[in-house]
């Protein structure tokens, strides 16, 4: 994970970068960050309950911040002057999210005011679903590191989100537990997860049988 | 669209550009869009694809959401009318599907079995940036749309495409970014809410989306909203469990 943090900052020209992992029911606290500062500011959200990456989790989209000092007082009256006290003069929040499932936020850092360059954007966005990629194998126990490219490739086919919902009332979990149950399944099974969800919508397999 | 009022056409242009309002909600004012341009033309079915940073064309909205119209929607990252009016700003007319298959080799046919006849798309711009493009599927071969009604149908989608970033200009450039993401989000969402529901109710995905629609729209609800209650408490909502 800090490695993750460590190659955003870099292909971002970041000043620091951080990942957090939440849940809907509150629990929440620091995954990884790029250095002892990023960490600092990462940590004071949690302290203070508010920060852009909690408005992102909670609206479950980017909060793109180019300025800390043009409005967002208003919005984070405690974390803003934090913030800029630690360097911080810009933050990107960037939920990390699959449908209903959501895991955590990625946070870019940066020292100087200033958007993300669309190119940037489009990197911001794929370091996102690397570290969601990356969350899920944690949760499965690290296994299927290597199917990655694949998953990403497969990750807005609209076969393999019914298949979550439907597993999630088969197994009667969570809908972040049936991503991880699908996978873990197409792992054992040595196949690809495109076809365990066509089988599951087309209702050719159950995961509670 | 020559049996439209010129009142109907009118009320619909309003409802389009409509877009300064509290709650705006993208998901809700595409499938909006895209249930009101099908209902101009009296065509089959219409869906709307927007592009992301990445420029890749993703299916956000439809008159209809079947499965096969979706796959038709997947396709067109490849091939198709709304990646070329998305790439050439132009709009795409009365395209007869079945003498489309040198053109568009993997769509064409799969369109044709989906039981389409013609194909339209018209892109989704604003001075020189385009954004997406709106497609419309057609059960009559070639003739949905006469010479005047090209333009008519190319104006509703100028108007929305202006409204959509007004919404957006008004408050910060970032923001057209956010909100994007936030659909696709939402719309991996109503993915997930139509296989639960199916689930729940042993009912086809296509009938789920069907029953999530109506109650949204019955109960005065934004679709994405009830689709996220689908996955995560399905029991609030007890008129969708309950037929």
């Amino acid at each position: 994970m800090q490695r993750i943090c460590l190659a955003t900052v870099e292909a971002l020209s970041a000043s620091g970068s951080g990942i957090s992992v939440m849940t809907a029911d509150g629990m929440r606290g620091v995954c990884a960050t790029s250095d002892p500062v990023s960490e600092r500011v990462e940590e004071l959200q949690f302290i203070l309950g508010e920060g852009p990456c909690i408005d992102a989790f909670a609206a479950r989209r980017p909060i793109l911040t180019a300025d800390l000092s043009d409005g967002a007082g208003f919005r984070w009256p405690v974390y803003t002057p934090a913030a800029r006290d630690a360097g911080v003069r810009a933050v990107f929040a960037f939920p990390l999210q699959v449908g209903a499932a959501r895991l955590g936020v990625m946070d870019v850092f940066r020292d100087r005011v200033g958007p993300l360059t669309g190119t940037e954007l489009q990197l911001a966005f794929t370091f996102a679903e690397l570290t969601v990629e990356a969350l899920l194998n944690l949760q499965q126990g690290d296994i299927s590191a290597g199917d990655g490219a694949m998953a990403l490739d497969f990750g807005r086919r609209a076969e393999l989100f019914q298949a979550q919902g439907m597993v999630m009332v088969q197994l009667g979990v969570s809908i972040g537990e049936a991503l991880v149950r699908i996978r873990a399944y197409a792992f054992a099974e040595n196949r690809r997860l495109e076809d365990v969800a066509r089988d599951i919508v087309q209702r050719r397999l159950r995961l509670d049988g | 669209m020559s049996g439209v009022s010129a009142e109907r056409l009118a009320s619909i242009f309003v409802e389009v550009a409509d877009t300064l309002v509290d709650e705006f909600d993208l998901l809700d004012f595409l499938h909006m869009l895209t249930d009101r341009a099908r209902s101009l033309v009296d065509a089959a079915a219409a869906g709307l694809m927007l592009a992301d940073e990445r420029g890749r064309l993703d299916f956000m909205a439809g008159s209809d959401e079947n499965v096969r119209l979706i796959e038709l929607f997947q396709l067109q990252n490849d091939q198709g009318p709304c990646l070329e009016a998305y790439r050439t700003g132009q709009p795409v007319i009365n395209i007869d599907l079945a003498s489309a298959a040198g053109r568009w080799p993997r769509f064409a046919p799969r369109a044709s079995e989906a039981g389409f006849r013609s194909v339209h798309a018209f892109p989704l711009r604003l001075r020189s940036q385009v954004i997406g493009a709106l497609n419309i599927f057609g059960s009559t071969t070639g003739g949905d749309f006469s010479a005047a009604d090209v333009p008519i149908m190319q104006a509703l989608a100028d108007v929305a495409t202006i409204g959509l970033m007004q919404e957006r200009a008004i408050r910060r450039s970032e923001a057209l970014t956010e909100q994007l993401q936030g659909a696709l989000n939402s719309r991996i969402i109503i993915e997930q809410a139509k296989g639960a529901l199916a689930q729940v109710q042993d009912i086809g995905v296509d009938e789920a989306f069907r029953r999530i629609r109506a109650y949204a729209r019955n109960h005065n609800r934004r679709l994405t909203e009830v689709a996220e209650l689908v996955v995560t408490d399905l029991a609030s909502l007890p008129g969708l469990t309950r037929p």
